[in-house]
């Protein structure tokens, strides 16, 4: 459903232009988890922000980017709007940057659902009361009345994972999701996660430096370095048998005692 | 969480208004108490004026030039024995009410300039930014002035005038400010589920940058009482016979060289006493604002 042609993503620099994406081509499939590992500053990010249009305003971007069909880079206006809204959700790194502080919690999901998706406000409080439950909170109206700073990041990072599913949007970007939360936290947002985009069907490209989060959640993963994509496979591939030196550095990377353990077992 | 757990012992609650102004005294000090009660006095003399203003502010009495501090008149009269107590409430009105006019026509206007520089960026901001330098270009008055040849001395002139003047500054603070908040996720986040730049810019940006707006507006404020003050005092403002503190300080010149100096004294402590205060209120409003942003 998602596939990337040829990406290409060049900053102008005062000197020379920096290079940050070189030719990336992958794929997404209806329905399936995608990983993209690499280390930071090797663009996994950058190639998010391009499906979205939020590359930096000296950023030139080529390629092509097709979502179902839709060339995503052409998207202008009101379309790049509806695209927004309805087809990609986008969770980001730390949930606390990305919820207005000086707003409840319960504004943020309305407003996606209202403004951005045209449902009633009245049902859009409803909705969120419901998605809070889905993404397993509990005292849900503590919760939607509460104000950023008063929620933990692992709580927070819940919302925003019920504002990205909220539209049941096609495909889901994530952005290191849970790079800024505890450990403990860590593992059960994840497998929320999971859980939530198995049950709508979405699919998903998952960002991470984390080779064995990346196994554990996603059924391919691409290895990026330095703006292009070195190999790409299924995890047990690429634990058993990895081709490109990159690859085995991650694996050999890894802290010493980490089990190898697919999904279900612990993160 | 909607039920308050109180100790059980606390002291019997005290009246609304005696915990307001603890807590006011909390935030503001004992110098912000006394600086907000000046200007709630003014506020209250001008509303009032009318009512409480023992004589016409604009007739006099030959009879009754220079009488001095008596029961009468409580802080004697002028030169044409107008009432000068009578002249400060009615002249706290004008004073109040120009730079009330420059403050409001500034924030429209430079919040405006400011946001949507901001959020369009790009060439709209790198035009506006050049107009904003070109009017940075011109002093305050000198635009002031200006503008009243045209136009005629009027308080409204005036009053629009420096509002004009004033713009370029509030643009430019508030433009700063934005920028960085523009770039932070909670603003970018928003846009990522597809809601408009307008809505973004209203409802979360411009929260944010709320505080910043309104202290930036009290001390404008008091920049302006002065500046207009100063355009009375040379006839370029309020026109006599009108009540107005600059142009009671002006007036009362000649006066002060005769030996009566309350008329310009009186005018001219109403003027600093009131900028002073309202200095003081932004700067806490301020301080508190930038101690809440760094939390």
């Amino acid at each position: 459903m998602l596939s990337i042609t040829d990406l290409s993503l060049t900053l102008a620099g005062k000197h020379a232009d920096l290079a940050i994406l070189r030719s990336v081509t992958l794929a997404v499939a209806t329905g399936e988890a995608v990983g993209l590992v690499g280390e930071s500053g090797s663009g996994k990010s950058m190639t998010l922000r391009s499906i979205l249009h939020m590359a930096p305003v000296n950023a030139t971007v080529t390629g092509q980017i097709l979502l179902d069909g839709l060339d995503v880079l052409s998207l202008r206006g009101e379309d790049l709007r509806r695209m927004r809204s309805r087809d990609v959700s986008m969770i980001a790194q730390n949930p606390h940057a990305v919820l207005n502080p000086v707003l409840p919690v319960e504004r943020y999901l309305v407003e996606g659902m209202h403004d951005a998706q045209g449902l009633a406000t009245r049902l859009a409080r409803v909705r969120a009361g419901e998605l809070l439950e889905q993404v397993g909170i509990d005292e849900v109206d503590r919760v939607l009345r509460s104000y950023p700073h008063q929620l933990s990041g692992g709580m927070l990072q819940r919302v925003v994972i019920a504002g990205a599913i909220a539209g049941k949007p096609r495909l889901l970007l994530a952005d290191e999701p849970t790079t800024a939360l505890d450990v403990t936290t860590q593992a059960e947002v994840c497998a929320i996660l999971d859980e939530c985009r198995r049950e709508l069907g979405m699919a998903m490209l998952f960002v991470t430096h984390d080779l064995d989060l990346a196994a554990a959640v996603c059924d391919r993963i691409n290895v990026m370095k330095d703006g292009e994509i070195v190999e790409t496979g299924v995890p047990e591939q690429l634990r058993d048998d990895p081709q490109h030196p990159y690859t085995r550095a991650l694996m050999a990377s890894r802290p010493a005692g980490i089990g190898w353990t697919r999904r279900g077992g612990t993160v | 969480m909607s039920t308050q757990i109180l100790p059980t012992h606390t002291r019997p609650a005290a009246p609304p208004l005696a915990r307001f102004l603890v807590a006011l005294y909390e935030r503001m000090g004992v110098l912000g108490l006394i600086a907000i009660g000046i200007v709630l006095l003014v506020v209250l003399g001008a509303v009032l004026a009318p009512g409480i203003a023992p004589y016409d502010p604009t007739v006099g009495s030959v009879t009754q030039r220079y009488t001095g501090m008596t029961a009468e008149h409580l802080l004697g009269t002028d030169q044409a024995g107008r009432d000068i107590f009578s002249r400060l409430l009615w002249g706290a009105r004008s004073s109040l009410a120009g730079p009330l006019i420059v403050v409001g026509v500034t924030a429209v206007f430079g919040n405006l300039i400011a946001l949507v520089s901001v959020w369009w960026g790009g060439l709209v901001d790198s035009l506006l930014s050049r107009v904003l330098d070109l009017l940075f270009a011109f002093p305050n008055l000198l635009l002031a002035v200006l503008a009243i040849a045209v136009f005629g001395p009027s308080l409204t002139t005036a009053a629009l005038a420096l509002s004009i003047a004033y713009i370029p500054y509030t643009a430019r603070v508030i433009r700063s400010t934005a920028l960085r908040e523009r770039n932070l996720p909670y603003v970018q986040s928003p846009q990522l589920q597809g809601i408009s730049g307008a809505v973004i810019t209203v409802r979360h940006l411009l929260p944010n940058i709320a505080p910043l707006i309104v202290t930036g507006a009290t001390i404008n404020f008091g920049f302006a009482m002065i500046e207009l003050a100063a355009l009375s005092f040379l006839g370029l403002g309020v026109q006599p016979p009108a009540a107005d503190w600059g142009l009671m300080v002006s007036n009362g010149q000649q006066s002060l060289l005769k030996g009566y100096p309350a008329e310009s004294l009186l005018a001219g402590l109403c003027i600093v006493l009131t900028v002073a205060s309202l200095g003081y209120i932004g700067e806490k409003l301020g301080g508190r604002a930038a101690a809440g942003r760094k939390a």
